[in-house]
C-alpha cells in the first residue's frame, strides 16, 4: 500500500476519513491530527527507490524466504550452476552473523553482498539498497535476495523485489502455510524443497501444502524440488525464466517511453 | 520480533508530524492493525514503551484498534469476515477471493498539545481571514 493513491483507505479505517477534515480540536481542547499513513512509509520509500532502480537496469528482483535451513542457499547454487552464462547473476545474502552464505555464493564465480544484521530477524529496504550500491546493476539480469531464514518478520518489509519467493522444506510440515498465513499469502511462488525426503517422511504430504495454500485464497503456483539431486529444478528453472523475459519485456517499454522525442 | 523496528518507525512518523504542528507534547497515537500486516498489536505495545522514551511522545497512550479480515467473494459476490488462515468465502466457500481488509498497519492519528505560541499564530491568521 501507498500512501499517495488512497489504496491506504480500507473500509477497516474508511471512516477516519470520512469522518472530516484533517485536523479537529478534541473536548479538551487538543489538537488532533488524521494521518492515515503506512507505519512502514520510510521502508516502503525506500523500496520502491529500489524497485526504480531494477526496472531502469531491466534487473529481475527475486526476494528468497524461508525458515533457517530450508535450503534458499542450495537452491541458489544449483540455479547459479544451471543458468550459467546464459544469465548474469548476483546475490545479497542477509543473515544475522557470518559471510558462509556469500562465501558458498562466491564459490560459484558470481558476486555475493553479505548483509550482516546482527539482531534484527529481517532485511528491510535500507539494507538493500546499501548493498545495491556494491553492485553493478548494469552488468545484471537477475538478483537474488536471500532474506534472513525467519517465517514471520521479513514478510513485512517489502524490499522493492519483483516477486517472492517461498521455500517450504518438508522436514518442517506441510501445515506451515496454515501457521503462517501472512508469509506464505506473499509468496508468488512456492517451492517444497528436500523432496528426496519424501520417502523417509510419513507425515509430509505435498497435496496438503497446496490445500493449506489455497485456503489462503493464493494462486501462487506450487513446485516440488530438490537442490541436491536435482529434481523438479526444471518448473523453477521455467518459472524463473519466464520471468527474466517479462522483466525485459517491460524494461523495454520503460525504454521506449522515457526516450526524449 | 521485527515489532521494535517498526515502532521506531512510528516514533519517527510522529516526531516529524508534531515538530510541523509545533507541538510541545503528544497525548496519544492511533494505529489501525490487522491480523495479515504481520504485526502482533500487543508486541508493538511492548515495544513502544520502550521507543517512546525520550521523545515528544514519552507519555503517550498508544490506542490499537484490531481490524478484522474480510475477504470479498469473486463467485457469489459476498463480503465475509474470515479467519486469518483461512481467506474463503465465508458464505460460498469458493476460494477466488480478494482482501478487503485486514493487512492494515496504519497510523490513524494523533492528539497532541500544541505550544501557545502555535496555537497564538494560528489564531492571528484566522482573524486576518483565509490567505489562500
Amino acid at each position: 500500500m501507498c500512501d499517495t493513491c488512497g489504496c491506504n483507505v480500507t473500509p477497516g479505517n474508511a471512516h477516519l476519513v470520512a469522518a472530516g477534515g484533517r485536523l479537529a480540536k478534541t473536548g479538551d481542547g487538543q489538537q488532533a491530527i488524521d494521518v492515515l499513513h503506512g507505519l512502514l512509509q520510510a521502508n516502503d520509500h525506500t523500496a520502491l527507490h529500489n524497485r526504480e532502480h531494477f526496472d531502469r537496469h531491466g534487473v529481475l528482483a527475486i526476494n528468497l524466504m524461508s525458515s533457517p535451513g530450508a535450503g534458499k542457499t542450495r537452491l541458489l547454487e544449483a540455479t547459479i550452476e544451471a543458468l550459467r552464462g546464459e544469465f548474469n547473476m548476483a546475490v545479497i545474502e542477509g543473515d544475522l552473523e557470518t559471510e558462509n552464505d556469500a562465501a558458498r555464493i562466491r564459490a560459484h564465480g558470481i558476486p555475493a553482498i553479505q548483509i550482516t544484521t546482527g539482531s534484527a530477524c529481517h532485511l528491510d529496504a535500507h539494507m538493500v539498497h546499501d548493498a545495491l550500491h556494491q553492485l553493478d546493476l548494469h552488468a545484471l539480469d537477475i538478483i537474488f535476495i536471500e532474506n534472513v531464514g525467519n517465517l514471520v518478520c521479513p514478510a513485512s518489509f517489502d524490499l522493492g523485489q519483483h516477486r517472492n519467493v517461498t521455500l517450504l522444506s518438508t522436514p518442517e510440515g506441510d501445515d506451515k502455510p496454515a501457521k503462517y498465513p501472512v508469509m506464505f499469502r506473499a509468496a508468488d511462488l512456492v517451492l517444497l524443497s528436500k523432496c528426496d525426503l519424501l520417502p523417509v517422511l510419513d507425515d509430509f504430504s505435498p497435496q496438503r501444502a497446496r490445500a493449506y495454500m489455497h485456503d489462503l485464497a493464493s494462486r501462487a503456483p506450487v513446485f516440488e524440488i530438490a537442490a541436491t539431486s536435482g529434481a523438479g529444478m526444471d518448473a523453477w528453472l521455467h518459472w524463473l525464466l519466464a520471468e527474466v523475459a517479462q522483466r525485459e519485456h517491460e524494461a523495454g517499454q520503460l525504454a521506449v517511453a522515457t526516450e526524449p522525442v | 520480533m521485527h515489532e521494535l523496528a517498526v515502532c521506531q518507525a512510528l516514533m519517527e512518523q510522529v516526531e516529524h508530524i508534531a515538530a510541523g504542528q509545533r507541538a510541545q507534547s503528544v497525548e496519544s497515537i492511533h494505529l489501525g492493525i490487522g491480523p495479515l500486516s504481520g504485526v502482533e498489536p500487543r508486541l508493538l505495545e511492548q515495544a513502544f514503551s520502550i521507543a517512546r522514551a525520550g521523545t515528544i511522545a514519552s507519555q503517550a497512550d498508544l490506542v490499537i484498534e484490531t481490524i478484522a479480515v474480510q475477504v470479498s467473494c469473486k463467485q457469489c459476490g459476498a463480503q465475509t469476515t474470515v479467519m486469518p488462515s483461512r481467506l474463503l468465502c465465508g458464505t460460498c466457500g469458493d476460494w477466488r477471493t480478494t482482501l478487503v481488509s485486514g493487512d492494515e498497519l496504519t497510523l490513524q492519528h494523533i492528539e497532541m498539545t500544541r505550544s501557545t505560541a502555535a496555537d497564538r499564530d494560528e489564531a492571528a491568521r484566522t482573524a486576518s481571514g483565509p490567505v489562500n
